[in-house]
């Protein structure tokens, strides 16, 4: 039997940090922002347009080779890499600015590297995306989020009060920044996957954040006598161990899909590992913050219905 | 304090947990490689054809355990192993003529009792099977100069027949003009061409004098429907073309405004299949000029009034009327087959009955003379001009054959002069498929090579199998007995998103696993957040019983919120998003109903079972 999480008694201050955390938040935003616009994600052929191709070996291969027969057979600016094993071989093209059909020119890739190679691979697959469907993808992506990000703004100004809104859109906004950040940093490829994992953080991050405002919510209303920085406090402490063990939970099945799922989710799941972990950090570092700062109090949630209510509070 | 369910409450719970059940079922059955055959020519395969397949099968060792008549008229024949069928596919392709169609096919393997209430297994996506998807973009700005093409030709005969005079009628590639040799000429025509093509045609009046014309645009509406007509024609042509490939189960369906989505599972071909589906053949029959020269045209680059330069297959320039006798439109059939006269590859027409009536009155008028055979291929291809995207059409035209016009001819006829069987047998698929209404080009294409799709599955599926597991154990670990309840939930709901997304016959993708996870996630955090809700407040001395009861009660609000906003995230995604996207959005959403369903109700109702009828509970294994 694992020992129990208990924080409702612990009282960590995460408000009375604030300066700290909103300070390092911020850096990391900015150093996130930075990333980005200097090195930029690796966009994969998704949204690039180009061509790929993926063959296999019977025997594992050097990549040495296979870059000089490609560069003979007048393939410019193929990029080469292993995939998953040592015997497959994933070959990237640029988008070609002459008259090649996508089809022959997969062809002729295989058949430079049965020419030229040792052992005669075998086509695995081979994707061509075209440049502007490449350019419509990333318009898409981008909107689709942003619809997304406003219905959020709506439902939590209707269900809670428009400040918790653009608290919990703030918090989102900085997952999503942070994890393409850390995309950039790695260089690791962005597909359309990996965009779906980013779309699969803010729902994971949303609902820890709904949780954290809940319980504030619940908090304004059972500890009449407490400020407002102290009943947040208490709220995201009893929260913690859920929030914890949920996460947990999550990366348990994420840490599964990584290391055993294949090549072909590696990119996936190591996108929801990082989001799920920046996406806990900002539910419990940043949510509540942001509501407090955006002057969120126990007026805003609870309108005053006669005037002695003033009394209730302590200073 | 007791917590206990009303008894039809009870009693749902269990319908909707066999429901879910009954239709997740089929899943479980493995699929089973088969071949399926049909004719779609005549839909039905005839005796003598089974008792040879039967005889040629069994000679070569591969014979079917089960051969099912389909509701179609195709016939399926199922086997052990994929060798087995693709052994027997490539024997049959061999063994029956062009007019049978040999697909491969993964039949599930589903009894019969379960496809009677409908059950099906989950469809997967190409991306797990295998097979080649492509996204082609229609041009359908070429509308337009077909248009103008067509009422250019139609113009000039029907002014000459209502004797309004004229002088030329020109097309642009966005307008045509007709010219006149005075106003009071144009003046004359224009009330009555205004009446003729209220509906289709914008006239506008230029000029004067000797330049006097009347320019016509297409109306805003006509070109909607021309282009929409367009769109249709093409996917259906693109449908009959996927029929001759012979796929099974291919998706062809239209995507925005301009674009034709095409799924073909299991088709490994990509080359053939490209030829087979962008290509825009079709042929002309134009009589030989005899009045110029063809080698001086070639040298000068201008051919004389009333024709036009052509070049055979070997470069010879020959001259030929500007007047079609006629299109490939009117062709009903083609076939493919070797010429009597020369053995070389020929294809077979048959023509419809206006197309044989023209055909026959223009060549018994010209017995004697030279009639080419003009093939026309038109392909396009999306290039980049000065940083803007351009769709650039290339149609080049070739003269395959020429001879000489024995006698009239009519409904049949054979055309020779190909290079290959191959071309021949392409050239014959393609005029029996029909044409394109609007040139195509791809600009999307992915292929999956089955062993891969297979292997995409296998380790998918086990890791996510193992993420479970763990999971399911670090719950028991830690919640102990409420640990193996939320764990019944999980399982439930795994097996609810399965069922549901099987009767809803919707594609399992790999986005579409990732929702599986990130619900499972979602799943056991409702399941968290009640547990640690009753343990929260066990430790503020209530007694268990009203631990339980409050703690759900108090952990619903706090679901639902987080739920429901995760749903709007759901369906805007799936209302702006494209493919794999929406994918994601549909198991994703499928999947946080389940988990309401089952974390909350489900839970409830096991613990209400094991707890709630205990008078004295004194102590809560969570």
């Amino acid at each position: 039997m694992l020992p129990h999480l208990n924080f409702a008694e612990s009282n960590l201050d995460f408000l009375g940090k604030r300066k700290i955390t909103i300070t390092v938040s911020l850096i990391l935003i900015l150093i996130s922002v930075a990333l980005l616009a200097t090195r930029g994600l690796n966009f994969g052929i998704d949204f690039t347009g180009g061509t790929l191709v993926e063959v296999g070996y019977p025997e594992a291969v050097e990549l040495d080779p296979i870059r000089e027969t490609l560069a003979e057979g007048g393939f410019a600016g193929a990029q080469v890499q292993t995939f998953g094993t040592s015997r497959d071989v994933l070959i990237r093209l640029p988008p070609s600015e002459d008259d090649d059909d996508p089809a022959t020119l997969s062809n002729r890739v295989l058949n430079a590297l049965q020419d030229g190679g040792p052992d005669d691979p075998d086509l695995r697959r081979v994707e061509f995306v075209g440049p502007a469907v490449g350019e419509e993808l990333r318009e898409q992506g981008g909107l689709a989020m942003i619809y997304a990000l406003a219905g959020i703004l709506i439902y939590v100004a209707v269900r809670f009060e428009w400040r918790f809104s653009i608290g919990a859109v703030f918090a989102l906004i900085y997952d999503v920044v942070i994890t393409l950040g850390i995309f950039s940093l790695l260089q690791l490829e962005f597909d359309l996957g990996v965009l779906a994992a980013v779309l699969a953080v803010i729902g994971y991050s949303l609902n820890d954040t709904i949780v954290v405002y809940d319980r504030i919510r619940e908090n304004f209303r059972i500890l009449r006598k407490k400020g407002t920085e102290e009943v947040m406090n208490i709220a995201v402490n009893k929260t913690l161990a859920r929030t914890i063990i949920t996460s947990t939970t999550t990366l348990l099945v994420l840490f599964a899909l990584a290391f055993l799922g294949g090549a072909a989710l590696q990119n996936f799941s190591i996108a929801l590992i990082i989001g799920v972990i920046v996406g806990t950090y900002s539910s419990i570092f940043i949510a509540a913050t942001a509501a407090l700062l955006l002057g969120v109090d126990r007026q805003v949630l609870l309108p005053v219905k006669k005037e002695g209510a003033e009394e209730d509070q302590t200073p | 304090m007791r917590n206990s369910y009303p008894a039809w409450l009870y009693a749902l719970i269990v319908v909707v947990i066999l429901g879910a059940g009954l239709y997740a079922a089929p899943n479980l059955f493995p699929e089973d490689p088969s071949v399926q055959i049909g004719n779609p020519t005549t839909g039905e395969i005839d005796q003598n054809i089974r008792e040879l397949m039967g005889t040629i099968l069994g000679a070569q060792g591969v014979t079917p355990h089960t051969v099912e008549e389909q509701d179609d008229g195709q016939i399926l024949l199922r086997f052990e192993t994929t060798d087995e069928q693709s052994t027997a596919a490539e024997i049959l392709r061999n063994a029956l003529d062009d007019n049978h169609t040999v697909a491969l096919n993964m039949a599930p393997a589903t009894p019969r009792w379960l496809r009677a209430i409908n059950g099906q297994p989950m469809a997967l996506g190409l991306d797990l099977r295998g097979g080649v998807h492509f996204l082609m973009e229609v041009d359908l700005d070429a509308v337009i100069g077909t248009a103008m093409e067509r009422y250019s030709n139609e113009l000039r005969g029907r002014l000459r027949e209502e004797r309004i005079s004229f002088d030329t009628v020109e097309r642009g590639s966005r307008d045509l003009t007709v010219m006149f040799e005075s106003e009071a000429d144009r003046e004359a025509a224009e009330g009555w061409l205004q009446r003729q093509y209220r509906e289709e045609l914008v006239w506008e009046s230029r000029g004067s004098g000797d330049t006097s014309r009347l320019v016509a645009t297409l109306d805003d509406d006509h070109l909607t429907e021309l282009r929409r007509q367009a769109l249709q024609q093409n996917i259906s042509t693109l449908r009959s073309r996927v029929d001759e490939l012979g796929v099974a189960e291919p998706i062809i369906a239209q995507q925005g405004e301009n674009r034709i989505v095409v799924q073909l599972p299991g088709v490994q071909d990509t080359a053939r299949a490209k030829e087979v589906l962008g290509a825009t053949a079709t042929l002309e029959f134009r009589l030989v000029s005899e009045s110029g020269d063809a080698q001086e045209a070639d040298e000068t680059g201008r051919a004389p009034s009333g024709t036009r330069l052509y070049y055979e297959r070997d470069g010879t320039p020959v001259l030929l009327q500007r007047q079609v006798m006629l299109t490939g439109d009117y062709i009903t059939d083609a076939s493919s087959g070797i010429a009597q006269d020369t053995g070389g590859p020929a294809v077979f027409i048959n023509l419809d009955g206006q197309g044989a009536r023209i055909f026959s009155r223009v060549t018994s008028d010209n017995v004697g003379r030279l009639m080419a055979t003009v093939f026309i291929e038109t392909s396009t291809e999306t290039v980049e001009e000065d940083g803007e995207q351009v769709m650039r059409t290339s149609r080049s035209e070739e003269v395959i054959n020429v001879a000489r016009i024995n006698e009239p001819l009519g409904r049949r006829f054979q055309i020779s002069g190909l290079d290959s069987s191959r071309e021949a047998r392409n050239l014959a698929l393609l005029l029996r498929a029909g044409a394109l209404a609007a040139p195509m080009s791809i600009v999307e294409e992915r292929t999956v090579g089955p062993s891969l799709g297979q292997e995409n599955i296998d380790r998918g599926m086990q890791s996510v199998v193992i993420g479970f597991i763990a999971v399911m154990i670090f719950m028991v670990l830690y919640y102990r007995v409420f640990g193996v309840i939320a764990n019944v939930a999980l399982a439930l709901n795994l097996i609810f998103i399965v069922s549901v997304l099987s009767m809803l016959q919707a594609t399992l993708t790999l986005p579409g696993i990732a929702g599986i996870v990130l619900t499972v996630g979602m799943a056991v955090d409702a399941n968290v957040l009640i547990l640690e809700r009753i343990r929260e407040e066990l430790r503020n001395g209530l007694s268990p019983q009203a631990a339980i009861a409050s703690g759900y009660d108090r952990a619903f609000t706090t679901i639902a919120d987080a739920n429901v906003t995760t749903l709007i995230a759901a369906l805007v995604l799936f209302l702006f998003g494209t493919g794999p996207i929406k994918g994601f959005a549909i198991t994703l959403s499928i999947g946080i109903i389940a988990s309401m369903f089952t974390a909350i109700m489900v839970t409830r109702a096991i613990v209400n079972l094991t707890y709630g009828r205990q008078r004295r509970l004194n102590r809560l294994a969570i």
